[in-house]
Parts: structure tokens; C-alpha cells; sequence
């Protein structure tokens, strides 16, 4: 109260003083420096930021943030995340999920959550395995994945998380993974979109599903593997130095994507699409996107944002409310009265 | 002369007035028969009658007509002394079809009168009701009075001028039969016709066609002269009950309880956040608090139980007071998170409006099988205050104490009730709300003495309560393990075997906050105590009175504070010689009193989804006491 000048917060500032207890060499750790290293740039406040999460390592996260912070039950952060928004709009509400909390036992949740909007930030770490019960498939676990609770391969189908987010009604799909400098940006970006934005973070599970996603992550495959979308830009990859070698273009034919060589530096030549946050049906066809024949698609993949769930539902109670003065007596009073006196009852 | 109150009319016959009768109405699901009853319920009230209802619906919502299964009934028990039940058998039963007539007859009083509407005892219906011959034409209905006319006929005939479809014709049905019962009882039909004025607004021709139907129904009692001297129809003047002066309403459980949190809230100075899914019977509090905005209320229909609580929980912790409603099937889904509540020692009310089980159970039937779910019903040890509701009215503090206890105690509340006490209506006192002593919560906003601490208490053993957007008082809560104290994650053996005894300890120190057990009929020590709790009230007051007024010794405990319990509880059980606890489940609360006190409780128990009768509760009375 001293001093009323807003002292710029540092990513130490949003250091609690709890020892991290992930496994050494996890992806968690990057992903929570990165986060700590967004908050102060968006002009966070600890005292109006809230970190909610469910069940699993990735839901550890709010104890490592200093903030208000609630760890959960399994997959039941949106939900209670939904009540702390409609009662304190004013907050700043981030989820951290997992793939087993947020689409296997809390996916109803994150579907409700998106198709209603609720302002706030989604970040669902993606290691396709359930690190915290030691290493079961999860349901974003590739086919055939072999755990302790499938020795011979799964044989389900996996889920899409940015497929089932955008299926969902988000209007906000973002993607990045742990050890990427970028990923700050995505969550920058996540931030001031209003309305709830879901962002996929792959991460590394390095004791249950070691560099499962190396393919895309590594420094050498990055250039092949890492399609970062920018909007306004074309949609390049392949040496970047080059000013990328390849691009995604529309095949109109068949109403897909393709991957084109660009010889030259002329993307407009090979018909690579310029990124459209707002497209919706780009946004359907990147986050289906088969990773090898393509690469991964990263960054915003859509932002298009419509009015959030907490607005309208503060909007609708004042309207309904207006004109009208609490009175306790007259509430407990109202319907068809009658009143007892010495000769009895009347109307 | 307390006894005659009790036992009203046998027989229509005897010239003096009864001073209760009990009518039911049943029909088909489509017959509007709960709607008739609610008006009659009105029209009782204002006649200065004490009442009680009883709806019983199907789960069906359109069960195919004329089924057996598809009956819906209404129940009134009115009368001119204290009355708390909806009466034990009908005095009185309009069965609009043959398969009313079947599922309700049985019921009726010997004696009693039943009016039946011939215009649907056709060869379809008789079929369809398993009904090898007409009732109404053998002597199958020989031990009760039968008076039966063309209902559906004389209905269709007084709205023919209106120019209504037949079936919208025959809809008016249930008016018709509404205004030969304010005939019967001698009853005013302008708030009726009010109503209807009200109802039928954007067309009128329905609301003049009511109207006409609910006259001609009426003008049927006063001029036709049926069924012979001694027999059938005649006025009957049931006098007011006498009654404190002053404002009355009639109000139904979901009603009275959804008043109650709204003025909980209000005492409390906290904005409301009701997180509901729908289900039978608890629906109806999430339809009224949605309508009072104006009283800080926001309510959130969630996709599912699980979202429903766990949003009331993140309302709590936002510094809402955060409310869930529900019934057994749901209220099992919310048990972890309410494990949630209890960890993170957040306030919480969870009303569940129980239903006849286990699983779906009988969605539309009361019970109250919910006890042990409600006292034990999680995973690890994990106390939680309980408290149950006798009646319609009485809910409505029930639902204020719980609000109290949940605030001042930091602590998740059940607050249990019934499927009959959700749907019954009773006349309600309306109370004055400048007498309750308001309880406003306070917020901690600067750390305590010594250094904030998110689990420090107080001589209550609660914990502090701070809302997000504190400034200096960020910290971490959760369902894991908490350090006493700090709140940090703490798994060590000494620290969960202290926090799970002052979770404990907490919980049980409630004991300390709610009033002594009275008795309500009797006194303390004797032969017998008859101990119940939730809506069973009224069948077991009424038979102790009945049972008193023999000059049997038998007192009546009903208890609100189902856990913790009122701490002289143990001592007033023992100066009993006996102990009947009479419960609409295999013996819940009996096993909870002999585990507590280690008392010989007997268990007398029902639970065919139908309230106890009194002669039940009676006859088990004197089973004892011989």
C-alpha cells in the first residue's frame, strides 16, 4: 500500500517456496518456467490469478505457481473452474490438465467447458501415457501402445485433443510443446483471447513414454517436423534459414491439404494458404492434420473469439434482477396469502 | 376428545360434520389430477382448514392412457385440528377412470364414497384396467358408497357453447370434478376461477371454458339429487382449524427450501451460486432459485451431478456460498467431490430430496434410505454435518441452519429431505424475517497474527476462508493431505492421523452449537420412546397422540440434527424403557442410535415407497406397550 506504482513482477516472483516434485528431466519443468516466465509479461497479479486443475502430474502445477491455487479431483477442473469464473469474473482463470484427466475421465468437462466459452486458459499436457499411476495408455496413446495395462498393444483409437477441442465449439486452439522457446508466445496468445482457449502442450514423459514425440521435437527434425503458423503468414516449413522449402496448400480437388516443395523462396507460386486465425475450416483441416505425411501443426491454429459463457450469465442475472429490490419478508411472503385473524381466515 | 380429530369421518351418513376427511382425486396422467389437487389444496387453506397433501405421480411423463401404471393421484387430508399427515385412508376418492379406480380403491375407508366417471368405463378402459367386469355395475364395490355419472359427458355439455375440439373439451374434465368437490365442502370458487382468469390469459376461451366446467360441476352438487337418503352426496362444512393470527401461504418442500438457502445466503451476506443437474424430485429448487436474480442468486445447470458440485465447490472458494442439489443416484456421484469439500474444508449445503432406491430406484416414491449415504457415504474418514427436515415448513429453517453451520464451520452440509416432503404442500406461517439473527460471514484479508496460514483455526476448529483476489494471501488448497497449519502437501503419519481427528473433532464440535433434543409429545423418561426423523414426523406424532390420549406411556423424539447429534440425545434415549425408531428404510437411524449410544433401538420399518399410515405406527405402539 505504499507504494502505488506497479512493480513489474519477474518469473521468480511466481516461484512458490514448495519443493517441484516431478521426476528430474520431465517436460513439466519446462512448461511451468514457461509459464512463469508469461505471467509477468501479460501483467498478471498473483492475487487475481487462479490455477485450477484435476489429478495427475501435470495437476501438481498449482502448487508451483504463486498464486490462488486448487488441485482438484480427477478431471473435475473445468467444472470447478466454471464456478470460481460466475462467481469472481474478475479473475484470472487457468486450467492445467492432462490427457487422461482432461479427455478420458474429465472429458465431458472440457467439452462442456469449451462449448460454453468460459474465459479462461486450458492447458492440456499431451505425454499420450498416464505418468501418476505408472504408465497405462491414456486415451491420446497411439495404437498399439504397449503398457502395463496393454502388454500386447493397445487397439483403441487415440483422440485428437485439438480435434476434439475445436469439435467441441473452442474458438480458441493453440499448440506448442514443452521445450520450445515459442511456447510463451502460444500462451501469450492464449491469454488475450477472450472466451476459453485450449492449448495442447506436448510433453515428454521420460520415465513412461520417453520422446514419443522426438519425431518433431528434436532440434534435427524440427525443420521437417514443425509447421509454426503465424497470423498473416504463409504456412512454411522446411529449412527456415531458406525461408522455408515447404508449405501447406489446399488441394482443391479433394478439398484437403498438401504439402508443396517451394523452389525459390515463392510460396505464392506453390500456392501456400496465408494463415487465417479465424478460419474456421483451415483450423478443422490443421488439427487433422496426419503427422508424418505432414508436420505438426504449432502455434495458433484458430482464434476467432464470440462472448463468453461468465458475461452472459452476469449480463442475464442483472437483467433479470433489474427494478427488482431483495426484500426477504416480501419473498417469503409472495403466492396466494391469506390472513388468520380473530374471525378467521381471509383472502 | 383428541382421539375424534384423529378418526374422521367413517361414513358420510352421520349429519354432524367430520372434523377431518381425507379425499384423494386420481385419474390419469393426463387427467390433470395433481392440478385439480392444487387448487383444492388452495381452496382448503383459505377456507381456514389445516391440511396435508400427498401427490403421487408415475416416473412416466405420458404413460400411455388408461394404464394401471400410468394413475396419478392427490391426496388431501383437511380438517378443522392440527393435522401433519395426509391421512391414512381416503374418506373420499374421485377415480376418473377404471384403472384410478382399481390402483385406489383398496385404500378407501369401508364406508367410504367413491365417485367414479362412467363415461370411461367402457370395454377399452375396463381392458386395459384388467377389469373382467364394469364395478361399477356389480357388487364388487358393495362395502363403500358409489356414486357414478357421465363426467366425461356432462363435461363436453356445459363447454359445448365454447366451440373447443373434443379432446380440449374433455380436458375440462378435471375443473368439473374440482367444482363438485368446492361444492362437497362448501368452498369458494373465486380464487379458482381467479386462477384460471390468470392461467388461461392469451386465450381466453380456455380460461371461460374451465370456468363453465368448474361451474357446472359445482351447480351438478347443488341440484341433483342422487343417490337416496343417507347416501352419496351432501355438504359437508369442515370449520377452521384455529390457527395463530397472522399471514399465510401455502408452500411445498422444494419451495420452502429454496426460500430457506435464499435467506441463509442473505444472513449470511454472501452471493449464492446453486449448481444443479436435473432429477426427480429435486428439480423444482433448481426451477425457483433460477428465478430470484435479485437476491444474488446465480444458478448453473452443469452437465453433469459431478459438474454440479464440484462448480458449487469453485463457487465456495471464489467466496460464494456454493449450493448442489440432488437425490440418491446423484448425490453417489458427487461423493468424491463432496470428500473435496470436506478436505479443503470449504462450505458447502448439498440438499438431497430422497427417493425410494438403490439405483434409479423409484424416481417418483418417497424414502428416506439416504441416511447412511448421507453420514458415511465416502471414501476415507470424512465427516459431515447432516440435518434433516420434517415437513414443507419446517424445511425452511432446516435450510437456513444449514447455511449457518456450513458458514460458520467451514464445512460441507446435507441437508436431507423427501420426495413427499419436495411435492406436499402445507399451510405455512409466513415467518418474519427481522427474527432471525443474521450470521454475516467474514473474509480474512490481512494474514494472522504470526503469518498466514491457510489452515490455521479457531476455538471452533475452522479454518479461515479467503477469497482469490486477496491481495498477500495467495495459497494453495487441494484434496491431498494437508500440513496442519500451512495447508501444504503433508504426507507424514503423524499429520494425517491429527488432521483426520480435527476434521473430526470439527465436525463433532457442531454438537456444541445446536440446540438439546426436546421431546415432542411426552416427557422424558418412560416406557417407550418412539425416535424418528425427516417426514415420518406426521404419522409419528399423530399416533403417539392417539396412543397418549389411550394413556399409554409413549413420548415422540424427532430428530433434526441427524450428525452430529444433540449432545444430551444419548442420556434422553436411555431414560427410556423401550425405543421404536420407525423409518422408511431397513433401519438406518436405528443402527446409528445403538452404535452412538448403545441403546436397544427397535426398528419399525417401511419402505414400500408410500409414507407410514398412522394406524401403522399405532398399532406398533401398542405392540410394545403389551
Amino acid at each position: 500500500m505504499n507504494d502505488m506504482t506497479p512493480v513489474k513482477l519477474t518469473p521468480k516472483d511466481w516461484e512458490t517456496d514448495q519443493e517441484v516434485r516431478w521426476c528430474p528431466g520431465c517436460g513439466d519443468y519446462a512448461i511451468l518456467k514457461a509459464v512463469q516466465r508469461t505471467l509477468p509479461d501479460i501483467g498478471a497479479t498473483p492475487e487475481n490469478t487462479v490455477f485450477v486443475s484435476g489429478i495427475g502430474c501435470s495437476s501438481r502445477f498449482p502448487y508451483y505457481v504463486e498464486s490462488y491455487g486448487f488441485h482438484t479431483i480427477h478431471g473435475r477442473a473445468p467444472a470447478v473452474a466454471t464456478g470460481v469464473k460466475l462467481a469472481n469474473p474478475a479473475l484470472d482463470v487457468w486450467i492445467v490438465t492432462g490427457d487422461g484427466d482432461g479427455l478420458s475421465i474429465g472429458g465431458n468437462h472440457t467439452m462442456h467447458i469449451l462449448r460454453r466459452n468460459l474465459d479462461c486458459q486450458i492447458l492440456l499436457f499431451n505425454n499420450e501415457i498416464y505418468g501418476l499411476t505408472k504408465g497405462q495408455y491414456s486415451p491420446t496413446s497411439r495404437e498399439g501402445t504397449k503398457s502395463p495395462s496393454t502388454p500386447f498393444g493397445s487397439v483403441d483409437h487415440p483422440a485428437k485433443p485439438a480435434a476434439f477441442a475445436l469439435g467441441s465449439g473452442a474458438r480458441f486452439v493453440g499448440r506448442g510443446f514443452d521445450v520450445s522457446k515459442n511456447l510463451p508466445d502460444v500462451l501469450k496468445a492464449a491469454h488475450a483471447h477472450k472466451g476459453a482457449a485450449f492449448v495442447e502442450i506436448f510433453q515428454n514423459c521420460i520415465v513412461y513414454n520417453k520422446d514419443v514425440f522426438a519425431d518433431f521435437t528434436e532440434k534435427k527434425n524440427a525443420d521437417d517436423g514443425q509447421l509454426w503458423l503465424e497470423h498473416g503468414k504463409p504456412m512454411l516449413f522446411g529449412n527456415m534459414k531458406l525461408g522455408g522449402t515447404k508449405g501447406i496448400a489446399l488441394d482443391k480437388e479433394k478439398l484437403t491439404l498438401k504439402v508443396v516443395e517451394v523452389v525459390d523462396g515463392d510460396w505464392e507460386a506453390a500456392g501456400v494458404i496465408v494463415h487465417d486465425v479465424t478460419n474456421r475450416s483451415v483450423a478443422h483441416m490443421l488439427v487433422e492434420m496426419p503427422f508424418g505425411a505432414f508436420p505438426m501443426a504449432l502455434g495458433v491454429l484458430y482464434d476467432d473469439p464470440v462472448p463468453t459463457f461468465e458475461s452472459a450469465v452476469v449480463q442475464q442475472n442483472e437483467l433479470a434482477a433489474k427494478g427488482k429490490m431483495p426484500d426477504l419478508q416480501k419473498l417469503v411472503s409472495q403466492g396466494q396469502t391469506w390472513t388468520v385473524g380473530k374471525s378467521g381466515p381471509e383472502l | 376428545m383428541a382421539t375424534a380429530a384423529l378418526d374422521p369421518i367413517t361414513s358420510a351418513t352421520t349429519d354432524a360434520s367430520p372434523e377431518a376427511v381425507v379425499v384423494r382425486f386420481a385419474g390419469d396422467s393426463g387427467d390433470g389430477m395433481q392440478l385439480t389437487g392444487g387448487q383444492f389444496t388452495l381452496s382448503t387453506a383459505l377456507a381456514g382448514n389445516d391440511l396435508a397433501t400427498f401427490p403421487d405421480f408415475p416416473a412416466e411423463i405420458r404413460a400411455p392412457q388408461g394404464t394401471l401404471f400410468g394413475v396419478s393421484a392427490f391426496q388431501i387430508n383437511f380438517g378443522s385440528t392440527d393435522i401433519t399427515t395426509a391421512g391414512d385412508a381416503p374418506d373420499v376418492l374421485v377415480a376418473m377412470n377404471p384403472a384410478a379406480l382399481k390402483t385406489n380403491v383398496k385404500d378407501l375407508k369401508p364406508g367410504g364414497l367413491i365417485i367414479a366417471d362412467s363415461g370411461e368405463f367402457n370395454d377399452r378402459n375396463l381392458a386395459k384396467a384388467k377389469y373382467d367386469a364394469n364395478p361399477l355395475e356389480d357388487d364388487s364395490l358393495a362395502k363403500w358408497q358409489l356414486l357414478s355419472f357421465d363426467i366425461s359427458k356432462l363435461t363436453m355439455e356445459s363447454v359445448k357453447e365454447f366451440g373447443l375440439g373434443n379432446k380440449e373439451a374433455l380436458r375440462c374434465k378435471n375443473m368439473w370434478t374440482l367444482g363438485l368437490a368446492l361444492w362437497m365442502f362448501d368452498r369458494d370458487r373465486q380464487p379458482i376461477v381467479d386462477w384460471l382468469k390468470d392461467k388461461f390469459a392469451k386465450a381466453p376461451v380456455l380460461a371461460d371454458a374451465n370456468i363453465a366446467a368448474l361451474n357446472a360441476g359445482h351447480a351438478y352438487g347443488e341440484t341433483a339429487e342422487i343417490g337416496g337418503a343417507g347416501l352419496g352426496l351432501k355438504q359437508l362444512n369442515i370449520a377452521a382449524a384455529p390457527a395463530p393470527e397472522g399471514l399465510y401461504r401455502t408452500v411445498t418442500g422444494a419451495e420452502s427450501i429454496s426460500l430457506g438457502l435464499v435467506a441463509g445466503a442473505q444472513l449470511a451476506s454472501l452471493p449464492m451460486f446453486f449448481g444443479g443437474y436435473p432429477i426427480t424430485p429435486a428439480s423444482a429448487i433448481l426451477h425457483h432459485l433460477s428465478r430470484l436474480k435479485e437476491y444474488g442468486v446465480t444458478t448453473f445447470q452443469a452437465e453433469d451431478e459431478i459438474a454440479a458440485i464440484a462448480s458449487a465447490i469453485g463457487a465456495s472458494y471464489a467466496g460464494s456460498l456454493g449450493i448442489t442439489s440432488s437425490s440418491g443416484p446423484g448425490i453417489a456421484l458427487k461423493g468424491e467431490a463432496i470428500g473435496l469439500a470436506i478436505m479443503t474444508e470449504l462450505p458447502l449445503v448439498i440438499v438431497n430430496s430422497q427417493r425410494g432406491g438403490p439405483s434409479t430406484g423409484l424416481p417418483t416414491k418417497t424414502e428416506q434410505s439416504d441416511l447412511y449415504q448421507a453420514v458415511y457415504g465416502r471414501n476415507g474418514d470424512a465427516p459431515m454435518p447432516v440435518i434433516a427436515a420434517r415437513s414443507p415448513a419446517d424445511a425452511f429453517d432446516c435450510a437456513i441452519e444449514a447455511v449457518r453451520i456450513a458458514v460458520e464451520y467451514m464445512t460441507p452440509v446435507m441437508l436431507l429431505t423427501d420426495g413427499y416432503i419436495a411435492n406436499a404442500a402445507e399451510p405455512w406461517k409466513v415467518p418474519d424475517m427481522s427474527g432471525y439473527t443474521p450470521f454475516p460471514v467474514t473474509f480474512l484479508d490481512k494474514a494472522q497474527e504470526g503469518g498466514f496460514l491457510p489452515y490455521g483455526r479457531d476455538e471452533k476448529l475452522k479454518r479461515p476462508w479467503v477469497k482469490p483476489g486477496t491481495p498477500g494471501l495467495m495459497h494453495r488448497i487441494g484434496g491431498i493431505e494437508k500440513a496442519l497449519n500451512t495447508g501444504h502437501i503433508e504426507y507424514s503419519p503423524a499429520n494425517h492421523q491429527a488432521m483426520t481427528e480435527l476434521r473430526r473433532d470439527k465436525v463433532l464440535g457442531i454438537a456444541n452449537d445446536i440446540p438439546d433434543q426436546d421431546v415432542e409429545l411426552g416427557q422424558k423418561g418412560g416406557k417407550l420412546a418412539i425416535v424418528g426423523w425427516g417426514s415420518t414426523f406426521g404419522p409419528i406424532y399423530q399416533a403417539v397422540r392417539r396412543a397418549r390420549a389411550k394413556g399409554l406411556d409413549v413420548s415422540h423424539i424427532h430428530l433434526r440434527h441427524i450428525w452430529p447429534m444433540p449432545k444430551n440425545l444419548g442420556d434422553l434415549l436411555k431414560s427410556y424403557e423401550k425405543v421404536l425408531v420407525p423409518e422408511m428404510n431397513t433401519g438406518q437411524l436405528k443402527t446409528v442410535l445403538r452404535d452412538q449410544y448403545l441403546v436397544d433401538a427397535k426398528p419399525l420399518n417401511k419402505v414400500s415407497g408410500q409414507p407410514f399410515r398412522i394406524a401403522e405406527i399405532e398399532a406398533a405402539i401398542e405392540e410394545q406397550l403389551t
